[in-house]
C-alpha cells in the first residue's frame, strides 16, 4: 500500500515500485482506489477502468473504488439489474453512510480476494489521501465495534487479519523532503503502527535535488574570475543569472538535507530517496530513472 | 483583477486539488484584505498543524476567533479598521447546529443527534464535508458581519461536490428509498416495487436489521424539517451564483494538478460560475531567459576544458560547467513549467493569473504569508529568487511561493 498526502508523488512512487517489482521478475497488480490519477498517463496509456488493463509487461492495473465495489457485491448477491440505478440515485450512499467504513471494508475485501485468488506476485494499492490514508485503513476496526454478526463482519475480521500481517501486507510511507510533508508523515507513521497493527515498509522521500557541483555562495564577480581563467566569455548579465540559480540550487539542497535528517530523528525507518526530475513530469523515460534509483536504493539497504 | 476581488467581493472560494497550496492561498488573500481594512473571516477545513497554530486555531471552535492585531500586521503597515478572524470547520458540530435550528422543538432536535445513523453521516457520508462547508459559508456570510468571507474547500477530488452539495442533499431526500421507508403502510412498499424491497432485504441481511431501523428512526424523526434544509439549500446556491462571490482557482506546476484545475474551471462554467482568478504555486523562479537547450551546449563545451589534474583551470571548467548546468536544468523546468499551467490559465477569462514561486520554508507564520501576499499582490514587479533579493529581471514570469503543500 502507497500511502501519502496529496502532493508528494504518491502515484509516481506507486508506477516507479511497479516497475521495479516487474523487472526483477514478478507480476505486478496496480489497484487504484480513488480513480482518476495519472497512473496510465506515466505508462502512456488510456485511463483505468475496473478492468484490468496491461500497462507493460508483466503489469495490469485497474481501480477500484468504493462505488464500485459496492456495485460489485451488489451484483454477486443478485441485484445486478438495480444496483446500477441505485448507486446513481445516491441510495448506496446512504447505505454505506449508515454503517461507517463499510465502503471502505468492500474495496479492502475485494483486495483481499485478489490476494488470495493469486491475481499477481505483488499487488499495490494506491491508497487515499484524504486524513493521511488513516480512516481508510480504520474502517475495519471501527466496523468490528459497530457490527456485531453478518458476512460485513466477517469481512472485517478477514481483512483485519491481512493487513495486520507483515509478510502479507506491508505500507510505503511517501513524502518530499519538506516541513509540513515530514511531519504529516511521522505522525502517519505512529498511528498507523499504534491504532492500526500494520507494518511499515522503507519511507520514499521523493523529490531529492540531485548533487550539483555549484560553488555555495558564488557571486556575479566570482563567476567572472572563473570565466577569465578559462578564456570564456561570460556577460554581465549572464553571471548575475548564473548566480542566483547557484543560490536558489544551494538553498534547496540546504533545506531538503535538513528535512532529511529531521525524518530520520522523526521517524526510524529506512528511507528511499528518488531524484528530483528537471523534466516537469514523469513519463516512460522518468521512470527509466526513477525505477533505477529505487532498485539502487532498495539494493542499498538489502545490503545493509 | 486580484485586487477587485479582495477589496470588492463578499465572498471568494478557494479550488483546486489537494497539495497545491490551497489553505496557504485562503489565508493569504484573507490576510491581505484584512490589511486593506476590511472584517475578514477565513474558513479552512484541514491546515497544517503549524499554519493552525498560527491563525489561533489550536482548539476547534466552530465560530470564528479574532486573531490579534498585533500578530498579524505587528508594523502596523494595514489599514486602520482591518479586522481578521478565522475558523476550522468542524463538519459535525455544524450539521448539529443546522438539525437543532431547524427543528420544530427540542425534544425533534434530540431524536435526531442520538440516532446512530445520524451520527455516522454526519461525520462520514461523502458530500457531508462540502455541504457543511457551503453552510458555514452562509451562515457567516448573512449573520457573521464580516465584509468578505474566504473559504477554503475541502481537498477533495471531485470538483463538483463542494458546487452540488446543497443539490445532492436535496436529491437523497427525494430518492424513492426515503419515500418507502418513510411510508408507514404496505401500500408504500407495494409502489415501491419489488426492487427496491429486495434492496432492502439484501442490505438488512448484510448490515443488519439495526440499520435499516435506525435510517428509518432517523427520516420519521426528520419529518417536517426538510423544508427548513431545503430552503437553505436553495439560499446556499443562490449564494454561490451571485455575483458577489468569486472563484479562486489553485494550482502547481505539477500536471496531475493543472489537469484537476482545468477540471475544476469546466465544472464551475457548467453551473454557470467562472474562474475569477488563478493562483500557480510552487513554481520554479526563471532566472533570465528561456533557453534550457542553449546553456547545456555552453556546459558540455566548459566541460571539456577540464584536465582533470587539479590545477585552477580545471576547477574553474568544473564548476563553470556546474553552474551552467545548474541554470540550464531551472530554466528548462521554469519554462516547462509555465507551458504546463497554459491549459488552466486560458480557463481564465478575466486573465488573472499569479505566480507564487516555491520558498526556501513551509508558509506556516505570518511572515511568510506577508511574503506570499507580496508576490500574489505585486504585478509587474520581477521575480525574485528569495526573500532578499529584489531585481527585476523577469521575463513576465512573476513568482511568490509556498513550499506548505496545502
Amino acid at each position: 500500500m502507497v500511502a501519502g498526502k496529496g502532493g508528494v508523488g504518491k502515484t509516481t512512487v506507486t508506477a516507479t515500485l511497479a516497475r521495479a517489482a516487474t523487472r526483477a521478475g514478478q507480476s505486478v497488480l496496480i489497484v487504484e482506489v480513488e480513480g482518476k490519477s495519472g497512473l496510465a498517463g506515466a505508462f502512456d496509456q488510456p485511463p483505468l477502468g475496473y478492468e484490468e488493463t496491461e500497462l507493460a509487461p508483466g503489469l495490469r492495473a485497474r481501480t477500484l473504488t468504493p462505488d464500485e465495489a459496492l456495485v460489485d457485491y451488489l451484483e454477486n448477491a443478485g441485484l445486478r439489474r438495480i444496483s446500477r440505478r441505485l448507486a446513481s440515485s445516491g441510495a448506496l450512499d446512504v447505505v454505506s453512510g449508515a454503517v461507517p467504513g463499510m465502503k471502505d471494508i468492500l474495496v479492502l475485501g475485494k483486495v483481499k480476494q485478489l490476494e488470495q485468488a493469486g491475481a499477481a506476485d505483488l499487488i499495490i494499492i494506491d491508497a487515499p489521501a484524504a486524513g493521511h490514508a488513516l480512516t481508510f485503513l480504520l474502517s475495519p476496526q471501527g466496523l468490528l465495534d459497530a457490527v456485531r454478526v453478518g458476512p460485513i463482519r466477517k469481512q472485517a475480521e478477514d481483512v483485519t487479519a491481512m493487513l495486520s500481517d507483515p509478510d502479507r501486507c506491508r505500507v510505503l510511507l511517501v513524502t518530499t523532503p519538506e516541513e509540513t510533508p515530514v511531519t504529516e508523515v511521522a505522525e502517519t507513521a505512529f498511528y498507523l503502527e499504534d491504532r492500526i497493527g500494520v507494518a511499515l515498509g522503507p519511507v520514499v522521500v521523493n523529490g531529492v535535488y540531485p548533487p550539483s557541483r555549484v560553488p555555495v555562495g558564488i557571486d556575479a564577480a566570482g563567476i567572472q574570475n572563473e570565466a577569465a581563467l578559462l578564456d570564456v566569455f561570460v556577460s554581465d548579465r549572464e553571471a548575475a543569472d548564473l548566480a542566483r540559480a547557484a543560490d536558489f540550487r544551494v538553498e534547496r539542497a540546504r533545506v531538503q538535507a535538513t528535512q532529511v535528517e529531521r525524518l530520520e530523528r522523526m521517524l526510524p525507518l529506512p528511507q528511499i530517496h528518488l531524484p528530483f526530475l528537471f523534466s516537469g513530469g514523469v513519463g516512460t523515460e522518468e521512470l527509466d530513472e526513477l525505477t533505477s534509483a529505487f532498485t539502487e536504493g532498495v539494493d542499498t539497504l538489502a545490503a545493509a | 483583477m486580484i485586487d477587485d476581488i479582495i477589496e470588492n467581493r463578499r465572498i471568494v472560494i478557494t479550488c483546486g486539488t489537494g497539495g497545491v497550496g490551497k489553505t496557504t492561498s485562503a489565508a493569504a488573500l484573507a490576510l491581505e484584505a484584512a490589511r486593506r481594512g476590511r472584517n475578514v473571516a477565513v474558513v479552512t477545513i484541514d491546515p497544517a498543524k503549524r499554519l493552525a497554530g498560527t491563525l489561533g486555531l489550536d482548539e476547534l471552535t466552530n465560530t470564528p476567533r479574532e486573531i490579534d492585531r498585533a500578530r498579524w500586521d505587528p508594523a502596523r503597515r494595514g489599514t486602520q479598521q482591518g479586522r481578521l478572524s478565522a475558523l476550522m470547520l468542524d463538519t459535525k458540530t455544524t450539521f448539529d447546529e443546522l438539525v437543532t435550528a431547524n427543528a420544530e422543538d427540542p425534544e425533534q432536535a434530540q431524536r435526531i443527534l442520538d440516532n446512530r445513523f445520524y451520527r455516522n453521516i454526519s461525520g462520514a457520508l461523502s458530500g457531508t464535508q462540502e455541504y457543511m462547508a457551503t453552510e458555514k459559508l452562509y451562515e457567516l456570510h448573512t449573520d457573521g458581519g464580516y465584509d468578505l468571507v474566504v473559504v477554503d474547500t475541502p481537498p477533495t477530488r471531485h470538483a463538483l461536490d463542494f458546487l452540488d452539495a446543497p443539490e445532492r442533499l436535496m436529491q437523497l431526500l427525494d430518492n424513492p428509498i426515503f419515500r418507502v421507508l418513510m411510508a408507514p403502510t404496505r401500500a408504500g412498499l407495494r409502489i415501491a416495487g419489488f426492487a427496491v424491497q429486495a434492496f432492502l432485504r439484501t442490505v438488512a441481511r448484510v448490515v443488519g436489521r439495526e440499520v435499516i431501523e435506525d435510517v428509518i428512526a432517523f427520516l420519521r424523526a426528520f419529518e417536517g424539517m426538510e423544508e427548513g434544509f431545503r430552503s437553505r439549500a436553495e439560499g446556499v446556491r443562490a449564494l454561490l451564483a451571485d455575483p458577489a462571490t468569486a472563484f479562486v482557482l489553485v494550482t502547481s506546476p505539477r500536471r496531475e494538478a493543472v489537469a484537476e484545475a482545468v477540471f475544476f474551471a469546466d465544472e464551475l462554467e457548467k453551473h454557470d460560475h467562472s474562474v475569477d482568478a488563478l493562483i500557480v504555486n510552487r513554481v520554479h523562479p526563471l532566472f533570465g531567459e528561456a533557453n534550457a537547450d542553449g546553456l547545456r551546449k555552453r556546459a558540455m563545451s566548459i566541460a571539456e576544458q577540464a584536465t582533470g589534474d587539479g590545477s585552477p583551470r580545471d576547477s574553474a571548467a568544473v564548476r563553470l560547467s556546474a553552474l551552467y548546468e545548474n541554470l540550464s536544468d531551472l530554466s528548462g523546468l521554469a519554462a516547462k513549467e509555465r507551458r504546463q499551467v497554459a491549459g488552466a490559465a486560458e480557463r481564465v477569462r478575466s486573465g488573472e493569473v499569479a505566480y507564487v514561486p516555491l520558498l526556501p520554508h513551509d508558509v506556516c507564520d505570518f511572515d511568510s504569508l506577508h511574503e506570499v501576499c507580496r508576490r500574489l499582490f505585486d504585478h509587474g514587479h520581477g521575480d525574485d529568487v528569495a526573500a532578499d533579493h529584489d531585481d527585476a529581471t523577469d521575463a513576465g514570469f512573476e513568482a511568490g511561493g509556498t513550499t506548505g503543500g496545502r
